[in-house]
C-alpha cells in the first residue's frame, strides 16, 4: 500500500493573507499564530466524491431553476463557462462546482440581506453542476448587480459570482469569487484587494467570450478555475519507510 | 533564458461572505430550491461503530461567537477507511464521510451526528489517532481554515499521533481535543474553536 501523490504546497503569497486590514471583518477573524505545515496524508489527499445522483440537470440553470413556469428573472442573460484545471493544466473531471450570487439588482435571496433593491420572485441565486470528463462546466444565469456593503462608508462590491469547488482531495477545497471583465469597481474593492498580486486578481476576472454567446439570446463569459496540482508519482516509494 | 515550466497558479481564494448559505445551504438562507441539499448525512444508515454527536461554537478575536460560519467535515469510517477511490478498503453502503454544517444565526452553535472514525494510516507507516478533518469558511475568513478534531478518550493514540506531535507547544495541542460527555444516553463531543487570540485553535497549512 503506497501513499497517494501529494498536492503541491499552496502558495500563500498568491492567496490573500488571513489579516487584511482594509477588509475590516478579517481583523478579528484572522488567526495570529502561524499555520502548522502538514505533509499530506490520506486525510488530505482523499476527499468527498459526488455523482449525478446527487444533483439534478436543471441545477445549473439559474434562469429557470427558481422561476415560475413561463417566467424568468430580470437581468442580462449570461452563460458562465470554463474548465476546472489543476496546476499541471490537467482537467479535473466529475467535480462539484457550486455557485451563488445576487440578482440583477444586487440583492441576495437571504434572510439576512436587507438591501433596498427588490428580491426577484423568479430568481433563487444558486446553482450547482459536475464538471464533465474534460473538466468542463457551464451555468446559465443573469448578471448580478453591484451592491453596497458596510466596510468603509461607501464601499460597493463589483458584480461577482461566488464559486465553491471540491477537486479530488480535501486539500484542494476552494471558495472564491468570479468578477466580470471591464467592471470599474474591481479596482477599489477591499475584498478583491485582499489579494496582494495584480496577476492573481486577474485570474478571477472572467473574460467576455463572444464565441460562446448565443446570438440574439445570451452573452457569455469564460472562467477557468485552477485547483492545486499533484506531484508526479515517480518517487512515491520514497515517501514510505524512512 | 531557460525553458518555461508552464505550471498554472491556483485560483486565489476569496471569502465565502455572509451569504454562503444561498449556495451551500439554501434552506438556511430561507428558501427551498434543490431536490436535496448536500452534506447533512455523514455516516449513512449502515455505518458501523459508535454513533456520536459533535458540537461547538466558533469564537472570534473579541471573544464573541461567529454566527455565519460554515464548516465541512471529512472523516474515515470506524475502520479508518476514507470513502475514496485512492484509499484502500471498503466503506459501508451510504457512508459519505463528508458533512456540511452551519451555525445557528442567533447563538453561533453548530453540531452534527456521525460515527466515531477509526485510526488512519499516516505517512511512513505511522498510525494517526482517530480524527475528523474540518474546513471552516465565513465572512472575514479570506482562505478557508483547516484543522483537525481529536477525541479526548483516545489518550494513548493521541500521544503517538504524528500530527499532534508536530505541535511543539502542549498547550496548543489541547485546542484540538474534543471533550467527551453523555447526554440522554448519547455520546457528545464538544469542540469549540477559537479563531484568534488566547488559546487560538491550531490551524494547518495542508
Ligand atoms: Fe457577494
Amino acid at each position: 500500500m503506497s501513499t497517494p501523490a501529494e498536492f503541491y504546497q499552496r502558495d500563500r503569497l498568491w492567496h490573500p493573507p488571513a489579516y487584511a486590514k482594509d477588509y475590516k471583518t478579517s481583523v478579528t477573524r484572522s488567526p495570529q499564530y502561524a499555520l502548522i505545515s502538514l505533509q499530506n496524508s490520506a486525510s488530505e489527499i482523499t476527499g468527498p466524491t459526488f455523482g449525478h445522483r446527487d444533483i439534478d440537470p436543471i441545477d445549473n440553470d439559474l434562469i429557470s431553476n427558481y422561476a415560475a413556469p413561463g417566467q424568468s428573472p430580470i437581468g442580462e442573460r449570461i452563460i458562465v463557462h470554463g474548465r476546472v484545471l489543476d496546476e499541471n493544466a490537467r482537467p479535473v473531471p466529475n467535480t462539484l462546482v457550486e455557485v451563488w450570487q445576487a440578482n440583477a439588482g444586487g440583492r441576495y435571496r437571504h434572510k439576512k440581506d436587507t438591501y433596498l433593491a427588490p428580491i426577484d420572485p423568479n430568481f433563487g441565486g444558486c446553482g450547482r453542476t459536475l464538471t464533465d470528463e474534460n473538466g468542463y462546466y457551464y451555468f446559465r444565469t443573469v448578471k448580478p448587480g453591484a451592491y453596497p456593503w458596510r466596510n468603509w462608508v461607501n464601499d460597493w462590491r463589483p458584480a461577482h459570482i461566488h464559486v465553491s469547488v471540491f477537486g479530488s482531495g480535501f486539500a484542494q477545497r476552494l471558495i472564491t469569487q468570479m468578477y466580470f471583465e471591464g467592471d470599474p469597481l474591481i479596482e477599489t474593492c477591499p475584498i478583491v484587494n485582499t489579494i496582494p498580486d495584480k496577476a492573481a486578481i486577474g485570474q478571477l476576472v472572467a473574460a467576455l467570450d463572444r464565441n460562446a454567446t448565443i446570438p440574439l439570446d445570451t452573452i457569455a463569459y469564460k472562467f477557468d478555475i485552477v485547483l492545486r496540482g499533484r506531484r508526479s508519482t515517480l518517487f512515491e516509494n520514497r515517501l514510505e519507510g524512512n | 533564458m531557460t525553458q518555461k515550466l508552464n505550471y498554472l497558479k491556483e485560483s486565489p481564494s476569496q471569502t465565502a461572505g455572509p451569504y454562503v448559505h444561498i449556495g451551500l445551504a439554501p434552506g438556511a438562507a430561507g428558501f427551498d430550491i434543490y431536490r436535496e441539499e448536500l452534506g447533512w448525512d455523514i455516516a449513512g444508515p449502515n455505518a458501523k461503530g459508535e454513533p456520536i454527536r459533535v458540537e461547538g461554537i466558533v469564537i472570534d478575536g473579541t471573544g464573541s461567537p461567529i454566527k455565519d460560519v460554515l464548516l465541512e467535515a471529512w472523516q474515515a469510517n470506524s475502520a479508518g477507511v476514507y470513502p475514496h477511490p485512492e484509499h484502500p478498503g471498503e466503506v459501508e453502503e451510504g457512508f459519505r464521510g463528508w458533512g456540511r454544517v452551519i451555525t445557528d444565526f442567533a447563538t453561533g452553535e453548530w453540531g452534527f451526528d456521525t460515527v466515531k472514525p477509526g485510526p488512519v494510516m499516516g505517512r511512513n507507516g505511522r498510525m494517526m489517532a482517530p480524527h475528523i478533518n474540518l474546513w471552516i469558511v465565513a465572512r472575514g475568513i479570506n482562505v478557508g481554515l483547516n484543522t483537525r478534531l481529536y477525541f479526548e478518550d483516545e489518550t494513548e493514540a493521541n500521544a503517538a499521533d504524528p500530527v499532534l506531535n508536530l505541535i511543539e507547544w502542549e498547550r496548543r495541542r489541547a485546542t484540538l481535543i474534543a471533550k467527551r460527555s453523555e447526554r440522554d444516553g448519547q455520546t457528545v463531543y464538544r469542540f469549540d474553536l477559537k479563531i484568534q487570540g488566547e488559546d487560538e485553535t491550531v490551524f494547518f497549512d495542508i
